[in-house]
């Protein structure tokens, strides 16, 4: 029955060479549409079988499907085998069924675009990468993914790249898809060397066999420099993929690509990547306690700082990406303070209302005709009623209004880093709930209500066809009554079973990481807890009033008063604390600076060519004598050879 | 007797046969006036039969390695019939038959093809088996000088272009260098040991029976010049000018088969005498010689891969990158353990593939005055060349290491055995170096994929039997990349 989990895989694939190849030739858009959607749809339904029959089964030990060796040579090899557990189940659901949803607006969004069939290939190849990367059972494995996914990702922030595309030093979309992979390289650095030192300790890449032997010996490793090394290397792969600090500034200029794209890749799937490596990996970062203070501080600031720099962008799509940072420094945060599965549950609750946001958005930004800038929209509800509910049902989800799906994940996560981390976190990290609530009613406000502040002879507004609204609505369903999977224990009384029905589910992951957490498999109530949730709420209902007071002033006086009181904050906020400009002038600068001035120019052609002009004799009229030029750079070139082979001597013969 | 020289003539045919071949090529040349599709064909079948009987001793096992315990009455104990030189005998034919299969219509747009050009890459080929079945220091050497003498006259083929002309001249000049240096090395490894066979040079080290000093420096000197021959820091200064200025076929050929062949004279070294050596008594100086190693791949792959972040040419780009490339392999030699010399020779073999596909893309796109290298002329390729746009990503993704194309694994495996072997900071510094390699190979992608043509190439016609090559190197980077454990298997195998 697992054995299934083989063909998840296949389809998307089937698709990608599907479409990729008889692209050019299938003329109908819907033909091309159908087969990219439901190569999706089918992987999604296999899943939900998959789903069921661990439910029935009571799956407790993950179960390795081989499909063939990749590599075996001696004492190294390593399988392409996929790991059907609970974990990868949950992920592989979200991937394919969010992403079904997606392909099926992206029919209607891409609709008339001339490269229609190449983005549906790469859509394809997307999600083929993606569920490589949850499905895999070793490092190398999800390794393939985490590139696969990153080119694909690559390759779609580029998609139209006949666009311009503001931004620091960035000018057009395919800049925009250079930094997204670059920055990302950085963190595939930590994730690679963390890999050969686990082999080299481990003796095996298979996720299983990894956990095991480091829960045996828990004792041994709990807290060694190691194991601290191997996990701090792995999460700066994590910041890379999931855009935290220090790496998070690709995010929001991965906003060039097509809206879809940034519902999909870009907020609900490929961005928690890194909270399902940490997840997978829980047994190993539940023995560095400071790897996990590491992850929780760097989750908290990056929480707070994405969203303060959201209440300031105008527009819509980059205020959306900044909170997409600012969420999933919420869930690592969890992952921190050791709650694996409030993480977990918060990137699934988020996948439903960001995935609908960034739809929403898509369907806005379609109705206004290209037209991202919130300050010239406004009024829009009574052009598009049904984006405008989903809309708002997303924002109160995300805001974390009592009983939406974000309120009860954002509720968990909360309470797991004051219990863990403290108060100081606690605190900074409900501030930057309160500027979530604020900046997204800040958002709705100046779309969907007020004065119109667009030109009423150039742009007619209008509802988006059906094949846009209705993953539409469904996801605005799923992003009110998702979290009721995984209600805390607290309204146990009430709605739920402890542990919920989540927890339960994922019990088998984590049960290790727990038991060496020491994490009490009673939950105890404690008042103070409802004193928290009362005050998240209280946060969340000021700040959707704050918002509104500010924002359903035509004028928009009081915002522009603030604004000029703290300027200095404000401009920090708005050009998202220099933090590019400080990248380039510290690393990329002075790089390709001294490449370009240095080591070529000066080594290469200036002190080695440097009587004659050098390399440039590539270029170089003819009329200068031949002889001349060679014997020149010969005889330099040997003179550096000379030296080379004098140091080497020199450090042999030093050696007796 | 006869019996042992008909079985030495089968062991031997590869090398044989192509020897003698590329002679009777030359004299063919002579005769068959000016019809130059004959040498064309001929020259392709002589290395497909070299490439298929290579290929088919290798897999019938029909050698063994009690072969090279007797002496063979042909050679006298100069040649080797192990597994490994058969794999380099495949290696090598089929770099040589990609690049003639893409030079006829690069030569004829250039309106410069001549019938010597087939045969000199031939007799090119069969220096560098002579290496890779050299049971002798001697025999090293004649094949590296013999391959190198090829190689000066091949980069100046384009005797009417000045840059061709220069880089020969250049390549000529420091490549005699050198093999000065080469020579002296083995000169002196002969005054340690009194012998010049690596099976004897291995049992005098075993027994203790050498002069320390001597073989240290011989062997520091080998590595100088062969360090040359594989353009490492601070001996690759030559490698960007003639690659440049080379014929672009002529380039990946040089910079891939000219590289690997060296690469398998360093394995020589590392695993006849470096390797045993270690176990002797004396152990820290090969030890010292391998930090040097180190240091040199180090030096390589930075230098390599920083300078070609500047580079605006297509070709010039991977010409230092062919540098960097280096670096990579060298660490196999630094490793120097049968998992570091598989590593090697896997990451040749690979890079052997990717490189002479991407030179085959740059040659393609060439005008016939050797213009339209640059970045900018690549733009919106994917518009006007769709194939040739999807194979230069096949390749600049395999070059840049990301998978699951064959230089992710080479890459791998290269860096686990450097880790086995002690040697973390090499690994990071080469995966450091990796990362900076991503955003030039990158850069020419964006181009092609995210730029609108700016400039019509001149000459839009797509590749014809250059295709093939295209391709086969594409094939083999992607089927290498996903079933990498055959030919490495194959290497750990025949050790």
């Amino acid at each position: 029955m697992f054995d299934l989990v083989q063909l998840i895989i296949l389809f998307p694939l089937l698709g990608f060479i599907g479409i990729g190849v008889l692209g050019k030739y299938l003329k109908s858009e819907k033909v091309i549409g159908i087969i990219g959607s439901s190569t999706v749809g089918i992987s999604f339904i296999i899943s939900v079988i998959l789903f069921f029959h661990i439910i029935s089964t009571g799956l407790a030990k993950p179960y390795i499907v081989d499909v063939f060796t990749w590599i075996a040579t001696g004492d190294f090899s390593v399988k392409v085998s996929y790991q059907v557990d609970q974990l990868s189940i949950l992920f592989s659901l979200i991937v394919t069924g969010v992403g079904f949803l997606i392909h099926v607006y992206s029919i209607g969004y891409m609709h008339g675009d001339r490269s229609f069939a190449r983005f549906f290939s790469y859509l394809n190849l997307f999600i083929f990468m993606m569920l490589n990367l949850v499905l895999a059972s070793n490092y190398l494995l999800t390794f393939l993914g985490w590139e696969g996914v990153g080119l694909a990702s690559y390759l779609l922030i580029g998609f139209w790249y006949d666009r311009k595309f503001p931004g620091v030093r960035i000018t057009w979309t395919g800049d925009a898809g250079n930094k997204a992979f670059i920055v990302n390289r950085i963190g595939d650095f930590g994730f690679l060397i963390a890999m050969f030192l686990i082999f080299a300790n481990f003796g095996t890449l298979s996720y299983t066999e990894v956990q095991d032997i480091a829960y045996l010996g828990k004792s041994i490793y709990f807290d060694t420099g190691l194991i601290t090394a191997i996990t701090l290397l792995l999460f700066l792969g994590c910041t890379g993929k999931s855009a935290q600090l220090p790496l998070a500034v690709w995010l929001p200029d991965a906003m060039a690509g097509p809206t879809p794209v940034s519902a999909l890749i870009h907020a609900a799937t490929m961005v928690t990547a890194g909270i399902f490596l940490i997840a997978r990996n829980s047994v190993l970062f539940s023995l560095a306690p400071i790897t996990m203070e590491v992850v929780l501080i760097v989750g908290v600031i990056t929480a707070f700082w994405a969203a303060t720099i959201g209440i300031t962008q105008n527009d819509i799509k980059k205020v959306l990406a900044y909170s997409t940072v600012s969420q999933l420094g919420f869930m690592f945060a969890a992952l921190g303070a050791g709650a694996f599965v409030a993480g977990v549950f918060h990137v699934m609750t988020h996948a439903f209302f960001k995935g609908l946001l960034f739809l929403g958005a898509g369907s806005v930004i379609h109705g206004m005709h290209e037209e991202q800038n919130i300050k010239k929209m406004g009024n829009l509800a009574k052009y598009m009623p049904t984006t405008y509910k989903t809309f708002l049902l997303a924002s109160l989800a995300i805001a974390g209004v009592p009983l939406f799906s974000g309120f009860f994940s954002k509720d968990a996560i909360l309470w797991a880093v004051y219990n863990d981390g403290g108060f100081i976190w606690w605190l900074i990290l409900t501030i930057a709930a309160f500027f979530t609530a604020f900046y997204m009613f800040r958002l709705v406000y100046l779309v969907f209500h007020g004065k119109e502040r667009f030109d009423h002879h150039k742009l007619h507004p209008h509802e988006s066809p059906k094949v846009i609204t209705v993953p539409l609505a469904v996801l605005a369903f799923l992003s009110v009554f998702g979290g009721f999977l995984g209600i805390p224990y607290v309204f146990g009384f009430w709605f739920s079973h402890h542990p919920n029905a989540l927890e339960n589910f994922l019990m088998p992951i984590f049960a290790k990481s727990n038991n060496i957490l020491g994490v009490p498999l009673e939950h105890e109530l404690h008042a103070i807890e409802y004193l928290f949730i009362a005050i998240a709420i209280a946060v969340a209902l000021i700040g959707i009033k704050v918002a509104i007071n500010y924002y359903s002033d035509d004028k928009l006086l009081r915002p522009r008063r603030i604004a000029e009181k703290f300027k200095a904050a404000f401009d920090l906020s708005l050009n998202k604390y220099y933090l590019d400009e400080i990248y380039f002038y510290l690393i990329v600068d002075p790089i390709v600076n001294g490449s370009r001035s240095f080591l070529w120019k000066k080594f290469d052609v200036g002190v080695v060519d440097g009587i004659v002009n050098g390399s440039a004799t590539v270029v170089q009229k003819i009329s200068e004598t031949l002889r001349r030029i060679q014997t020149g750079i010969a005889q330099n070139y040997a003179l550096l050879m000379i030296a080379g082979i004098a140091a080497i001597l020199a450090w042999v013969v030093s050696s007796f | 007797m006869a019996n042992e020289i008909i079985k030495e003539l089968s062991l031997g045919f590869p090398i044989f046969f192509i020897s003698a071949m590329g002679i009777l090529l030359v004299i063919f040349d002579a005769i068959t006036g000016k019809n130059k599709i004959i040498n064309y064909i001929f020259a392709i079948a002589i290395l497909s039969i070299t490439i298929c009987s290579a290929g088919w001793i290798l897999f019938s096992q029909y050698y063994n390695e009690a072969n090279n315990l007797v002496i063979h009455p042909i050679s006298m104990g100069m040649l080797a019939y192990n597994g490994y030189a058969y794999i380099f005998d495949v290696i090598f034919g089929i770099a040589a038959l990609l690049t003639i299969i893409a030079a006829r219509e690069y030569n004829e747009r250039a309106e410069f093809e001549y019938k010597e050009f087939y045969s000199l890459v031939v007799l090119a080929t069969s220096g560098m088996m002579m290496i890779a079945h050299s049971a002798d220091l001697l025999l090293m050497f004649i094949g590296i000088e013999f391959m190198s003498i090829t190689f000066y006259v091949l980069a100046g083929y384009f005797r009417k272009r000045v840059t061709s002309v220069e880089a020969a001249l250049k390549y000529f000049l420091l490549g005699a260098f050198a093999s000065g240096f080469l020579l002296y090395g083995i000169a002196l490894i002969y005054g340690a040991t009194g012998t010049l066979t690596f099976q004897t040079i291995s049992q005098k080290i075993t027994a203790q029976d050498y002069n320390n000093l001597y073989l240290i420096l011989g062997i520091t000197l080998v590595f100088i010049g062969l360090s040359f021959k594989i353009a490492a820091f601070p001996f690759h200064q030559w490698a960007p000018d003639v690659y440049h200025g080379a014929p672009t076929v002529i380039s990946g050929f040089l910079s891939t088969a000219g590289k690997a062949a060296a690469i398998f004279a360093l394995i020589l070294i590392g695993k006849n005498i470096m390797f045993v050596a270690i176990r002797t008594l004396d152990s820290n100086h090969i030890i010292t010689l391998q930090n040097i190693l180190a240091v040199l791949s180090a030096a390589t792959m930075l230098v390599g891969n920083i300078t070609a972040i500047a580079q605006n040419n297509v070709k010039r780009m991977l010409a230092y990158s062919s540098v960097a490339h280096a670096g990579y392999m060298l660490m196999g030699i630094v490793a120097n353990t049968p998992d570091g010399w598989a590593g090697a020779s896997f990451y040749a073999a690979v890079y052997v593939f990717m490189q002479i596909g991407s030179f085959a893309i740059v040659a393609n796109l060439e005008d016939k005055d050797g213009e339209y290298l640059d970045f900018s002329h690549y733009s919106g390729l994917y518009k006007t060349r769709p194939f040739i746009a999807a194979m230069m990503v096949v390749f600049l993704l395999s070059l840049a290491g990301i998978p699951p194309f064959a230089g992710f694994f080479g890459k791998y495996y290269i860096f686990k055995t450097a880790i086995d072997a002690g040697y973390l900071w090499l690994t990071i510094v080469g995966i450091v170096s990796s990362l900076i390699s991503v955003y030039f190979y990158l850069r020419l992608l964006i181009y092609i994929y995210f730029r609108e043509a700016t400039e019509q190439i001149l000459d839009t016609s797509e590749p014809r039997a250059a295709g093939f090559t295209l391709l086969i190197s594409a094939a083999l980077t992607v089927l290498l990349g996903i079933f990498p454990s055959y030919l490495i298997e194959l290497l750990l195998y025949l050790r």
